[in-house]
C-alpha cells in the first residue's frame, strides 16, 4: 500500500528545496554588487534580506519536516505509528499549520540578531555601525564607500589588538572557577539534602535572607580588599577567581532538589554494609548524580565567562588583565569606538559566544533536566 | 472584613468571587506583618532562654568538674590534653593562642578605634624640594598611611573591626564546646567506657561528621565574601563613607547616625530631590519586576504548549532554536541588540528601507519607549527559560484530567483555565515569587540594554539617576560616578541597597505566606 504521507512530504521536499535556494541566493546575494542582480533596478536592501531569511527558514523547515514525514511514512508501513496518523482531522492539520507559521516566525525573531552578528563580522569595509546589513548600493553610494566582507576583522583581532590575551584570561578564570564550584556547589547540597544536622535549618534560613540583600553591595570593599592585597588590576586574575569561587556555595538550590530526588534507602544499604559517610558519597551518590553534576560545571562555567560588572570593576584600566567582556565592551564604549570597531565588536562576540554555544548543544540533555527540575522542586 | 465558608463563596458570582480574593489578600497583608513581628518576638524569647541555660550548665560543670576541667575554663583544651585525647587539646590550644595573638597585635587596636573610626587622619604637608643647588620650592603634599604607619585608616579600622568581633564570637562559642568537651568526658570516664582518640576523631571527620568536613570549606567563603562585606556595607549606611572620605588615602570618615537615611528621604539636599527620585525608581522598578515576570511567565507556558502540542514536529529544533539566548553570553547577545536598536541601528535602517517610517525612532530617547522596549527585549532573553521550565511541568500534569475535561465537553480554552493554568501557577508559585524578586535585581538587561538611560525626567543627583534605571544599576552608578563633594557617595548605596533588602523580605514574606502551594500543600498531590 502506498501511504499517504508520500504527496505531502514530496511536496514540502520540493517547496523546502526552492525556498531554501532562493533563501540562499537572496542572501549572497547581498554580498557584493558584481553578482546582484538588482541593484540596478531595485534598491530595497531590506526586503531582499527579510525574503532571503524567510525563505531559508521555511525551506529548512520544509526540507526537515518532509524527512520526518518520509520517516514516519515507512513506520506506517512496517505497522507502527498508524493509530497516531489516523487520528488526525483537517481541522488539526490547520491549526497544526498555524502553529507552524508560529513557530518559523517565533524562530525568526530569535536567530536574526545572532544572524546580523554573524554576517556584520564578516563586514570588513566600512567597520563602523552602519544601518544595513549587507551592501546596500544607495547607502555606499551616497557615502562614497565599498563595502567589502572577508576574514580581515578575525586576523586583526588576533594579530592587532590584546583579544588572545583577554580569551587566555576568560578561559583559564572560567575553567578554574568551573572546577572548584563544582566542588563547592556539590559539597554544600549534598549536605543539606542528605545530613539531618541541628543547624541546618537556621542554615538554610540564613542563605534565604543573604540572598535577598543585592549582591552588587558587596563589590565596593571586595574590590578594596583585593586591591589592598594586591589582587586587582594587572593581577586580578587569582582575585576575580577568587571572589566567583568563594560565595558559590549559596547556589546550591537546584542541585539540593536533585540529590532530594536520589532515595535515602541505596544510602542505608551502604552504611549497613559498612561503608562509611564518604565512601557513599564517592561510590554511590555520584556516580547517580551525573546529569547535575555536567549542569553544575556547565552553569559555572557559563558565569564567568560572560561576567562583565565585577570583572571590569576589579580589573579597572590595564587592559592585560581584561576578561573578553570588558575587553569587547569598550569597543562599542563611545562613538568613536562605535564608529572604528563595531565589526570587530562583532567578531569577537562569534568567536567568543561559539565554544559556549558547542558546550551548551552538546550537553543540552542536562542543562534542560537541570533546569526544569530546580523550578519544579522550589 | 467578613470571612465566607466555602460553601458561601461557592454561591457569590464571578465579580463578588474577584473582589472577595482581592480583599482579602490585602486583608492578609497586616496579620502578615503581625505574624512577623510575633515570629521575631518568640525568636528572641527562645533566645534569651536559651543563653540562660548555657550559663547554668556552665556554672554547674564548673562546680562540679575536676582540677583539670576548672583550669581548662582557663587554658582550652587543658582537660582533654590531660585526659589523653592529643588532638582534640591540641586544636583547642592551638586556637585560643591564636586568637590570643590576634587580640594582641590587631585586633585589641582596631576595636577600640571602632567607636570613632580613627581620629588621626591623612594631612597636608608642606614640602621643601631642592630645584637647584640654593633654590627650594614649597610642595604640598598629602601624607596617607602608606607613607605614616601612625596615622588610621577608617576602611581597615571598620573592616578588621568587624573581623573582630566575628572572631570574638567564635572564640567564645569554642570555648563554650571546650567547657562541654570536659563535661562529656567526665561523664564518659565516670561510666568507665574509653575516650575516643585522635584517630577516631579523624574517622569520624569522614563519617558521622562528615557534614562538618563537607562544609566547612564553602560556609568559610560564604562568611568572608558574602558575610563580612554585607555587615560592613550595613554599616557604611551609618557613616560618610566615599570616595571623598575613603579613609586610607583621601580622609577619614565617621559615624553619622541616621544622617544617610535622612538625606535620602528629604525633599531638598542641594537642588536634589532624593525622595522623589528614589519614589520613582523603585516605582519602575517595581513595574519591571512585575512585567518582566509575568510577559515570561505567560508567554514562555505558551510557547511551551504549542511546541509539546500532539502533532507538532521537529520539537528539538524549536527548543534549540530558542535556547539559543540562554547559550549565548547576555554581554554579546543584550549589547549587540542595544545598538540594533538606536538611531542609526539596523532596525532603522530595516524599517526606513521598507518604507514604513521615514525618520529614525529613537528607542532608547523616550522613557516610555525605552522602558516598554526593554521589557520586549527581556521576552526574548527570557522565554527560553520559562519555555523549558514549563515543558517540564506540563509533562507532569496527569493526562486523565484532560480526558474527562474532554468527555465532559470542555473546550481548549477552559482545558487550558481550568486544568493547565493553576497546575502551574501550583508548582511554580515559589519560582515566580524568586524570579520577581530576581527582576527587581536583574542588573544585566537594564544595565547592558540602555545603562539607565535616557535621562529625561530623573537626570540629577547622585549616580545621574535615568528613566530605565532599577535601584540596583542606580546603586551600581553610584558607586561608580562622583556627585558632589562626597564623589562617589557609597553610603547612598550602601543605604539603597538596604532599603532593596527590605522590598524584597517584605515582599516575599508576604506574598510566601499566602502561595496556594504553601498554604495547601496536598491540593495537586
Amino acid at each position: 500500500m502506498k501511504n499517504k504521507n508520500q504527496i505531502p512530504a514530496t511536496i514540502l521536499l520540493v517547496l523546502g528545496a526552492v525556498l531554501t535556494a532562493g533563501g540562499i541566493f537572496l542572501l549572497v546575494n547581498r554580498f557584493s554588487p558584481m553578482w546582484s542582480f538588482s541593484h540596478k533596478y531595485m534598491t530595497d536592501n531590506a526586503i531582499f534580506v527579510m525574503l532571503g531569511i524567510l525563505g531559508l527558514f521555511l525551506g529548512v523547515v520544509g526540507l526537515l519536516l518532509s524527512r520526518s514525514l518520509f520517516k514516519e511514512g515507512r513506520e506506517i508501513q512496517e505497522g507502527e505509528g498508524l493509530k497516531q496518523h489516523m487520528g488526525m482531522k483537517a481541522s488539526a492539520r490547520i491549526s497544526n499549520t498555524v502553529i507552524y507559521v508560529l513557530l518559523v516566525l517565533i524562530s525568526i525573531v530569535w536567530l536574526v540578531p545572532f544572524f546580523c552578528i554573524v554576517v556584520q563580522s564578516f563586514r570588513v569595509n566600512p567597520t563602523g555601525m552602519t544601518r544595513y546589513l549587507f551592501n546596500n548600493p544607495d547607502a555606499a553610494l551616497k557615502e562614497g564607500l565599498t563595502i567589502r566582507f572577508g576574514l580581515d576583522n578575525y586576523r586583526r583581532l588576533f594579530q592587532e589588538t590584546k583579544f588572545p590575551r583577554w580569551y587566555l584570561n576568560t578561559f583559564i578564570i572560567a575553567v578554574v572557577v568551573a572546577v572548584v564550584q563544582t566542588i563547592i556547589v556539590l559539597c554544600m547540597s549534598y549536605t543539606l539534602s542528605r545530613f539531618r544536622f541541628k543547624l541546618r535549618k537556621p542554615l538554610m534560613q540564613f542563605m534565604l535572607i543573604l540572598g535577598m540583600f543585592p549582591g552588587m553591595l558587596t563589590m565596593i570593599i571586595l574590590y578594596q580588599v583585593l586591591k589592598d592585597i594586591g589582587l586587582a588590576g594587572a593581577n586580578a586574575m587569582p582575585g576575580l577567581i577568587l571572589v566567583y569561587v568563594a560565595s558559590s556555595g549559596m547556589g546550591y538550590y537546584v542541585s539540593k532538589g536533585f540529590f532530594d530526588t536520589i532515595p535515602k534507602s541505596l544510602d542505608e544499604a551502604a552504611r549497613i554494609d559498612g561503608a562509611t559517610r564518604a565512601q557513599v558519597l564517592y561510590k554511590i551518590i555520584l556516580p547517580l548524580a551525573k546529569p547535575i553534576v555536567i549542569y553544575t560545571v556547565l552553569t559555572a562555567f557559563m558565569g564567568p565567562w560572560g561576567d562583565f560588572v565585577f570583572a571590569k570593576y576589579v580589573t579597572g584600566v590595564t587592559p592585560e588583565a581584561w576578561n573578553v567582556a570588558v575587553g569587547l565592551q569598550q569597543w562599542l564604549s563611545t562613538s568613536t569606538n562605535i564608529s572604528e570597531n563595531y565589526t570587530m565588536f562583532c567578531a569577537g562576540g562569534v568567536i567568543v559566544a561559539i565554544p559556549v554555544v558547542i558546550l551548551f548543544m552538546c550537553l543540552q540533555k542536562y542543562y534542560v533536566e537541570g533546569v526544569t527540575g530546580g523550578a519544579v522542586k522550589g | 472584613m467578613k470571612k465566607y465558608s466555602d460553601l458561601e463563596y461557592l454561591k457569590l458570582s464571578k465579580g463578588e468571587r474577584f473582589k472577595y480574593k482581592f480583599l482579602s489578600f490585602f486583608a492578609a497583608i497586616p496579620v502578615a506583618i503581625g505574624n512577623l513581628f510575633k515570629g521575631i518576638g518568640g525568636w528572641f524569647k527562645k533566645a534569651g532562654l536559651s543563653i540562660a541555660n548555657e550559663a547554668k550548665d556552665i556554672w554547674t560543670t564548673f562546680v562540679q568538674g575536676d582540677w583539670k576541667t576548672k583550669l581548662s575554663f582557663l587554658i582550652m583544651g587543658f582537660g582533654c590534653l590531660a585526659r589523653g585525647q592529643i588532638l582534640r587539646g591540641l586544636l583547642f590550644l592551638a586556637f585560643e593562642l591564636v586568637f590570643i595573638g590576634y587580640m594582641v597585635l590587631m585586633g585589641a587596636e582596631y576595636l577600640g578605634l571602632l567607636s570613632t573610626l580613627g581620629t588621626k587622619g591623612p594631612y597636608q604637608m608642606t614640602e621643601k624640594i631642592e630645584l637647584m643647588p640654593g633654590r627650594f620650592r614649597e610642595v604640598v603634599k598629602t601624607v596617607t598611611y602608606a607613607d605614616d604607619p601612625t596615622i588610621h585608616n577608617s576602611f581597615k579600622i571598620l573592616l578588621y573591626g568587624v573581623l573582630t568581633i566575628f572572631f570574638i564570637v567564635a572564640f567564645v562559642y569554642t570555648w563554650r564546646v571546650n567547657v562541654k568537651q570536659n563535661k562529656i568526658a567526665e561523664g564518659i570516664l565516670r561510666s568507665g567506657k574509653k575516650l575516643k582518640s585522635g584517630k577516631d576523631d579523624l574517622r569520624s571527620m569522614v563519617d558521622d561528621k562528615f557534614h562538618a568536613t563537607l562544609l566547612a570549606l564553602p560556609l568559610t567563603g560564604i562568611l568572608l565574601f558574602t558575610v563580612l562585606p554585607l555587615v560592613f556595607m550595613i554599616l557604611v549606611a551609618f557613616t560618610n563613607y566615599s570616595s571623598a572620605h575613603n579613609g586610607g588615602e583621601t580622609g577619614l570618615f565617621h559615624w553619622v547616625g541616621l544622617q544617610n537615611f535622612q538625606t535620602l528621604f528629604s525633599w531638598d539636599v542641594g537642588g536634589v530631590n532624593y525622595s522623589a527620585t528614589f519614589g520613582e525608581i523603585l516605582l519602575w522598578t517595581l513595574i519591571w519586576a512585575f512585567f518582566a515576570t509575568f510577559t515570561n511567565y505567560f508567554l514562555g507556558i505558551a510557547v511551551a504548549m504549542i511546541i509539546n502540542k500532539k502533532g507538532i514536529r521537529l520539537k528539538k529544533l524549536w527548543r534549540t532554536v530558542l535556547i539559543m539566548t540562554i547559550a549565548i553570553p547576555q554581554f554579546i547577545s543584550l549589547l549587540y541588540v542595544s545598538k540594533m536598536f538606536t538611531l542609526n541601528g539596523l532596525f532603522n535602517g530595516f524599517l526606513m528601507d521598507l518604507g514604513i517610517i521615514h525618520t529614525a525612532i529613537d528607542f532608547w530617547g523616550t522613557p516610555t519607549l525605552a522602558r516598554v522596549m526593554v521589557i520586549i527585549i527581556n521576552i526574548w532573553i527570557g522565554i527560553p527559560y520559562l519555555m523549558l521550565i514549563a515543558t517540564g511541568i506540563l509533562m507532569n500534569i496527569p493526562a486523565d484530567l484532560y480526558e474527562s475535561a474532554k468527555i465532559d465537553g470542555a473546550s481548549g480554552w477552559k482545558q487550558f483555565s481550568k486544568i493547565t493554568l493553576p497546575y502551574m501557577l501550583f508548582i511554580t508559585g515559589p519560582y515566580l515569587l524568586t524570579s520577581f524578586t530576581g527582576n527587581m535585581n536583574n542588573f544585566n538587561v537594564i544595565y547592558l540594554l540602555t545603562g539607565g538611560g535616557p535621562h529625561v525626567n530623573l537626570s540629577n543627583g547622585a549616580g545621574n539617576p535615568g528613566d530605565t534605571d532599577l535601584l540596583i544599576t542606580w546603586l551600581f552608578n553610584i558607586t561608580q560616578k562622583g556627585f558632589g563633594e562626597d564623589g562617589a557617595q557609597y553610603y547612598l548605596a550602601s543605604v539603597i541597597g538596604i532599603l532593596v533588602f527590605i522590598v524584597v523580605a517584605v515582599i516575599s514574606l508576604i506574598v510566601y505566606n499566602l502561595l496556594p502551594s504553601v498554604k495547601n500543600e496536598e491540593d495537586f498531590q
